[in-house]
């Protein structure tokens, strides 16, 4: 986790990322045109949070089985960070929307499968400031994240796609190959992809970090104050 | 005669702006200009304020940990 190299590929693939986003040739299409390009910077966000959600899925699981409170600190913190990069998902798809389908807001039916799912993580949130007892919010935050996780999984992947939508390769194409992916696309768009998962899993671990500063420093006090 | 050239004046430039708004009908405002690369410039400079807000929010709560202890 505090390990260097990897910071530092993060940082190398996103300045590729940047500089071929914007440079390399891209396929010329109508009304998309130049802003095929945000597939670059658009998708993988919401590839990031994919992958955070995972992470805090799992750290809640782990925490289920062990009663530590670190691997609910760990849960909670890929979640908020999760949270950040599927609100910049939604603003960047929005904007993108806004230029090319007309509309900030069409009810996409990956639009609104999305919107609902990033509401039952909001929910998440107030859920975790309502408990003041340590064990009891990390216990049920544990078992609702594990809900949302498995209500999300349906809502943005499985949904979406068995209905017409205006998303590429969705209405019963899978992925990304209808969408004129071609080799000078993939030579960006992988990279973009590792560059942004590393950089989700960099905040989170900062995150982590000063979350977890914070519970021995909430701790170190409970023992002063038994001492006494 | 002043009076007539106001006038006149007047009705140039209604007719100028009558012409500017039939030809605006494509509606090529900035975001659309030069094959809409700018709504990708948009989108980059949305992810870089997420960042930076990401930044400013981690700072604050580094700076009251430091502040407790």
């Amino acid at each position: 986790m505090r390990q260097m190299w990897w910071k530092v590929l993060c940082v190398l693939m996103l300045a590729y990322t940047v500089v071929g986003g914007f440079l390399m040739p891209v396929p010329r299409l109508n009304i998309v045109n130049e802003t095929i390009r945000n597939l670059y910077f658009h998708v993988p966000m919401w590839f990031a949070m994919i992958l955070l959600f995972t992470g805090s899925f799992i750290y809640s699981i782990k925490y289920l089985h062990s009663g530590d409170l670190v691997h609910d600190i760990y849960s909670a913190e890929f979640t908020k960070t999760g949270i950040l990069f599927s609100l910049l998902g939604m603003i960047t798809g929005m904007e993108w929307a806004k230029f090319t389908w007309g509309e900030f807001w069409s009810n996409d039916p990956k639009q609104l499968g999305t919107a609902m799912s990033m509401l039952i993580y909001f929910a998440y949130l107030v859920l975790r400031n309502g408990l003041k007892d340590e064990e009891k919010r990390a216990k049920i935050s544990a078992v609702y994240n594990i809900f949302a996780y498995a209500l999300m999984i349906p809502l943005i992947w499985v949904l979406p796609r068995m209905v017409d939508s205006l998303h590429p390769g969705n209405g019963g194409n899978p992925g990304f190959n209808s969408y004129d992916l071609d080799s000078d696309m993939r030579k960006v768009f992988y990279p973009a992809v590792i560059g942004w998962f590393l950089l989700g899993l960099w905040m989170a671990t900062l995150k982590i970090r000063v979350a977890l500063l914070q519970h021995k420093d909430d701790n170190s006090f409970q023992f002063d104050t038994e001492k006494q | 005669m002043r009076k007539a050239s106001i006038l006149l004046l007047l009705l140039m430039l209604i007719t100028t702006l009558a012409q500017a708004q039939t030809s605006d009908a494509a509606m090529a405002d900035g975001l659309r200009a030069n094959g809409k690369i700018y709504v990708v410039v948009l989108v980059l400079a949305t992810i870089f304020a997420g960042i930076i807000a990401f930044l400013v929010y981690l700072d604050r709560k580094i700076k009251k940990l430091e502040n407790k202890k």
